[in-house]
């Protein structure tokens, strides 16, 4: 039966698992380290993949040999993938061709120069990102480093070299390394190889050459790359001996935290905790708070905020957000929940708040109790950072307009009253204005406002009026009291309004997340879910989104879902979709890869897998998002992924209770049908044994009754049959229906006649209107059709009560109405009489298979007419057949001599 | 031996039916002959010279149509077929290609006694009686007279012509091409409408009941049949 083929072959899941579990294992990366260009990294490298092309699939992905003789000898012999040819900016380039290698798929592919930045418009704008992709499909990757380039150490480089290298390369990519192999040359040996110009010097460095390749530097990169590798060994040393249970000379588990915050330093700050964090072998967090005062940084300050944290993460940080009120309370609380040991932070620059004690890094040390601090300097910024586009001034010039106007008009009310009123209670209303300035216009503004308002107060209502001069030394009290009042008042207010707004931020991110997470829970079906998404987004970010879910038939695998007409999704969008499916991160415009797309591209995942992908269309206006914004967003993925989940779980359950439900009405129908069978033959077999058994004497009259039965119930068994097999052949459709025009007078007396003795009994009344014409359609089946509603008339109503049969045109159709005056069908049952083995219910159930109405049903509408059943009044049922009507040039279509 | 009994060939490959037929034929005094195949059909004719055939259509080496075309090509001896519910072209097919009449399986002896009997009472007489009577009715061939009740009934000419056919043909099956290829003509085989027309008409004049009629009666799906006493 076609239901069990859908359920899928244990054996084929084992292979389809181990197929998947083969796929997602991981080649290994082997990289080459040396510590300067010119040392052999290369070399070493083309001699190794000569040495495993002996027993293993090898191919040169990407090698960069500078014409070097040597270098190009070990090349012969191997394999090499071709490389891409782009042109950019009216220059042939070449770059390693990623699809071909990965078509490819070697088991070894020979990848030069990791730290190396791709053209753009490549998929990935940094190589060592492409060889991540090698790593991911399973391709082992051998590849060379100069230690400069790691992520890590470009300070350390800095200060050793003075020169600030452009590539770099994560930690976390190195981390992940199988194996690191160093390439060693004395740094005399370096230095006579690049008198003989046997050193490949790109033009760039060459400005820096002669500083780079003095002798004290040389040495002290190549006391840096030892130790780095030396660091590295001892990772596997230790690895190995935890494995093996030996506890080593390590110290117990630390946890390290460093805190980033928008300024300068903060970069620095995370190289010197990752430092930190290798040497102690522990595990080490970036934690950003985002205060109310977050509200007036600048988008300069904000992405850097942000680069940080993608720095950290890159260096193998779990970075983290978190919300609070103050920096110290919130790093403080959870460092105690998180286990922290050491925390690394800056030492502020601001002299003044260090003098109060005010400062962060004072209440840190302050608070923290088991924790150790870490205080670090940072050095002054290098020189080569790209100054970023200053966005609109901070200073808002509007805002101190309007409290000007304000400070007018209370001085005027109050030289209006001054005559009643004493200046000291004068000094009032401008208090009224500092708090409504500082309410509406900010902390800037309400400061200036409390001076203008003591020098106002001064000039024109303390004696002597309108001057500065103050006659009663006390009033020198007040205003010193009424700046400091002013000037707290100011502050705290502009606080208050801007935790205020801050909340009022948080809660609408939380009503938005709300009120999405509610539609969708109420929405069921997928397009409904898809569409609730997308307006959702149109409606919070103002831009676009498009679904792409999983899709059997197409050929990239995914099918993008979107409702308005004037998003295109073309193929660049597919593929990015794609990618992004396959590989579960977060790809398109400002991420590491695909930075070029028009859209940004979310994995939708859940904890069994992703779902789907969430693509937000960028307009020119919105390029980067903020923090709040990405965590709004993927907080809307994971929504998103799991409504798309649920839906596709209804439609499982939905499936399987179907398949159910199937399957238990089939048991019962067997059960039915079975019983059905027999029970005629046991009739039929008792009565011809009983005739056969010897001991059995029987008179004619009994021997007559007992073969009536006999006949009686095989015919009933052959009627049984006929049914069975005409419901399957209008299932299967295999019912072949010959048209031709049909008499219905001929048909209701064919019907009769077949009916034979069970029509004798009864008054059978037939009534035709006036010219009824012929109906076109199968004569045998019709009059099967008219068989089945006259049996079924004469089962139900008493013997002796009159059947009417009648028949008229109405429009194009021709009706025929059977009638009788027997028990009636319920109301609830009208419609499901039609229905196969349906039975009325009833106490004195009659005898029957429930098929021939439902065979009636079926033969009359694959003639295109229609079956209704209606109660009579006065009691009795009328059966309603429509068929079409021949006309004069009806023919069956086969039948065309 | 065989005293002028009837001589029966039962062509059916299922050996209960022949067992069965041979006991009822046996019984109302004809002698039988039995063959399982279409190819033992025909051999059985040609050494046998059976007085009627009863052929299954069912046959496992020869299509029964195909067997009847064959004997038909050099003996006129009545064939009646037995056919299977749901395959009214073979039916129809058979009786095309000179089977005399059909019975329905499962059927009753009763029904095939009746149908044996007509059959061979057309190949007894081929010219006909000049007068059928049946019932109230009766057809008068040599003076184009037609009676019910004794009441005279007038009818066009389509309608005794059609009426003629199937008193030639009392107590069989016409099917609906050969009524129209006797009455109409060749060519006309598809033309059921004027067919049904006229029976109905006809049926309207000479029958108690129309849509209950004693004589001229319906083979859904095959033809019509004049019914004889």
């Amino acid at each position: 039966m076609a239901e069990n083929d859908s359920r899928p072959n244990p054996d084929e899941l084992l292979a389809q698992v181990k197929t998947e579990e083969e796929q997602k294992k991981r080649g290994k990366l082997k990289i080459f380290l040396g510590y300067c260009a010119g040392v052999g990294k290369t070399f070493a490298m083309l001699e190794a993949a000569r040495q495993q092309k002996k027993e293993k699939d090898v191919v040169v992905a990407y090698v960069e040999t500078h014409g070097r003789p040597e270098t190009d000898a070990l090349l012969a012999g191997l394999e090499v993938v071709p490389r891409r040819r782009v042109e950019y900016r009216g220059v042939m380039l070449q770059e390693m061709d990623l699809d071909a290698v990965l078509a490819r798929r070697p088991r070894l592919a020979i990848v030069d120069e990791l730290a190396h930045t791709n053209v753009p418009e490549s998929r990935h704008p940094k190589r060592y990102q492409d060889v991540e992709e090698l790593i991911e499909a399973g391709i082992d990757v051998y590849t060379t480093l100069n230690v400069q380039h790691i992520e890590s150490l470009r300070n350390i480089v800095m200060q050793i070299s003075g020169v600030w290298m452009h590539e770099a390369v994560p930690d976390s990519v190195i981390d992940k390394a199988a194996e690191i192999e160093l390439v060693d040359l004395p740094p005399d040996e370096l230095l006579k190889r690049l008198k003989e110009g046997k050193v490949y010097v790109p033009d760039e460095a060459a400005r820096a050459a002669a500083g780079f390749f003095r002798e004290g530097n040389l040495i002290a990169l190549r006391e840096l790359t030892l130790r780095t590798a030396a660091v590295r060994v001892d990772d596997r040393l230790r690895a190995y001996l935890q494995a093996h249970a030996i506890r080593g000379p390590w110290p117990a588990a630390e946890r390290i935290l460093v805190c980033i915050s928008p300024n300068a330093q903060s970069a620095q700050l995370v190289r010197t905790a990752r430092m930190l964090a290798s040497q102690l072998y522990a595990e080490w967090f970036a934690v950003y708070v985002e205060t109310p005062n977050d509200v007036r940084l600048s988008p300069e300050e904000r992405n850097r905020v942000l680069d940080n944290l993608r720095l950290a993460e890159r260096m193998g940080a779990k970075t983290v957000t978190i919300r609070g009120d103050s920096v110290a309370a919130a790093v403080t609380e959870y460092s105690a929940k998180n286990h922290i040991t050491k925390i690394v932070i800056g030492k502020t620059q601001n002299r003044w708040r260090r003098l109060f004690g005010v400062a962060v890094v004072d209440q840190i040390i302050r608070r923290s109790k088991q924790v150790d601090v870490i205080v670090a300097t940072a050095e002054e910024k290098p020189v080569k950072q790209e100054r970023a586009a200053l966005g609109m001034p901070f200073i808002d010039w509007r805002a101190y307009l309007p409290p000007l106007l304000l400070i007018a008009v209370a001085t005027l009310l109050g030289h209006a009253v001054h005559s009643y009123f004493s200046p000291a209670n004068i000094i009032m209303i401008y208090l009224l204005c500092v708090v409504v300035t500082a309410v509406f216009w900010g902390f800037g503004p309400s400061v200036m406002v409390c001076i203008l308002s003591v020098l106002l107060w001064d000039f024109f209502f303390v004696n002597p009026h309108l001057t500065f001069a103050v006659e009663d030394t006390q009033y020198i009290f007040a205003f010193v009291t009424l700046l400091l009042v002013g000037l707290s008042i100011s502050y705290l207010t502009t606080r208050i309004r801007q935790q205020t707004d801050a909340a009022q931020s948080r809660e609408s991110e939380t009503a938005t997340l709300y009120g999405l997470s509610r539609t969708l829970a109420a929405v069921i079906g997928l397009d409904s879910s898809v569409r609730a998404i997308t307006d959702s987004t149109k409606e919070t970010f103002g831009l676009d989104a498009v679904i792409f879910l999983p899709d059997a038939q197409s050929k990239e695998g995914l099918k993008p879902h979107v409702d308005d007409p004037d998003v295109e999704v073309g193929e660049n969008e597919t593929a990015a979709a794609v990618w992004c499916f396959q590989h579960q991160k977060v790809v398109g415009h400002g991420t590491d890869t695909l930075p070029n797309a028009r859209a940004r591209y979310f994995p939708l995942s859940t904890a069994r897998g992703t779902v789907g992908v969430m693509a937000l269309l960028l307009t020119g206006a919105t390029s980067r998002f903020t923090a709040q914004q990405t965590r709004l967003l993927e907080a809307y993925a994971d929504l998103a992924a799991v409504a798309i989940e649920r839906t596709q779980f209804a439609e499982k359950a939905r499936s399987a209770e179907i398949l159910e439900t199937t399957e238990k009405l089939q048991t019962a129908l067997l059960n039915s049908i079975s019983h059905d069978l027999r029970t005629p033959l046991v009739s039929v077999i008792g009565v011809l044994s009983s005739l056969q058994e010897e001991g059995i004497e029987l008179d004619d009259a009994a021997r007559r009754n007992l073969i009536q039965v006999a006949r009686e119930e095989a015919e009933r068994l052959n009627h049984l049959i006929t049914n069975l097999l005409d419901v399957t052949r209008l299932e299967s459709a295999a019912l072949r229906v010959s048209r031709q025009p049909c008499d219905v007078e001929d048909i209701i007396g064919a019907a009769l006649e077949q009916l034979g003795s069970r029509s004798d009994t009864r008054p059978v009344r037939i009534e035709f209107a006036e010219g009824l014409p012929f109906v076109f359609g199968d004569f045998g089946l019709i009059v099967q059709v008219l068989v089945n509603i006259l049996e079924n008339a004469f089962k139900y109503s008493p013997p002796g009560s009159p059947v009417e049969v009648s028949g008229r045109k109405t429009g194009n159709l021709v009706e025929i109405e059977v009638a009788d005056r027997g028990v009636g069908i319920p109301e609830q049952d009208l419609l499901r009489i039609f229905d196969k083995f349906y039975r009325v219910q009833r106490p004195d159930s009659v005898v029957g298979t429930g098929l021939g109405l439902a065979i009636c049903k079926g033969i009359v509408e694959a003639h295109g007419g229609g079956i209704t059943a209606e109660n009579r009044p006065g009691g009795g049922t009328i059966i309603r057949v429509t068929l079409p009507v021949a006309d004069e040039g009806s023919r069956d279509a086969g039948a065309r001599a | 031996m065989s005293e002028n009994k009837i001589r029966v060939l039962i062509v059916d490959d299922e050996q209960a039916i022949r067992r069965f037929l041979r006991v009822a034929l046996t019984s109302q005094g004809y002698a039988i002959f039995e063959a399982a195949s279409g190819a033992d059909a025909l051999a059985d004719a040609t050494a046998y010279k059976p007085d009627v055939i009863v052929l299954d259509l069912g046959l496992p080496d020869i299509d029964g149509v195909e067997v009847t075309r064959l004997l038909r090509q050099w003996t006129q001896v009545p064939i009646v077929v037995l056919s299977v519910r749901g395959s009214e072209g073979d039916k129809i097919a058979a009786l095309d290609a000179g089977a005399d009449d059909y019975v329905t399986k499962p059927f009753s002896v009763g029904e095939l006694l009746a149908r044996l009997r007509a059959a061979l009472r057309r190949a007894a007489q081929p010219k006909g009686e000049p007068v059928f009577a049946s019932g109230d009715l009766r057809v008068d061939l040599s003076r184009r007279l037609v009676t019910v009740e004794n009441r005279e009934v007038q009818l066009t000419p389509t309608e005794y012509g059609l009426l003629r056919v199937l008193v030639t043909h009392a107590g069989k099956v016409i099917t609906h091409h050969q009524l129209l290829r006797e009455v109409w003509g060749t060519g006309y085989e598809q033309e059921f409408h004027i067919l049904h027309v006229n029976v109905s008409n006809l049926r309207h004049k000479i029958e108690h009941e129309p849509a209950r009629p004693q004589f001229i009666t319906t083979e859904p799906g095959v033809g019509y049949r004049l019914k004889t006493d």
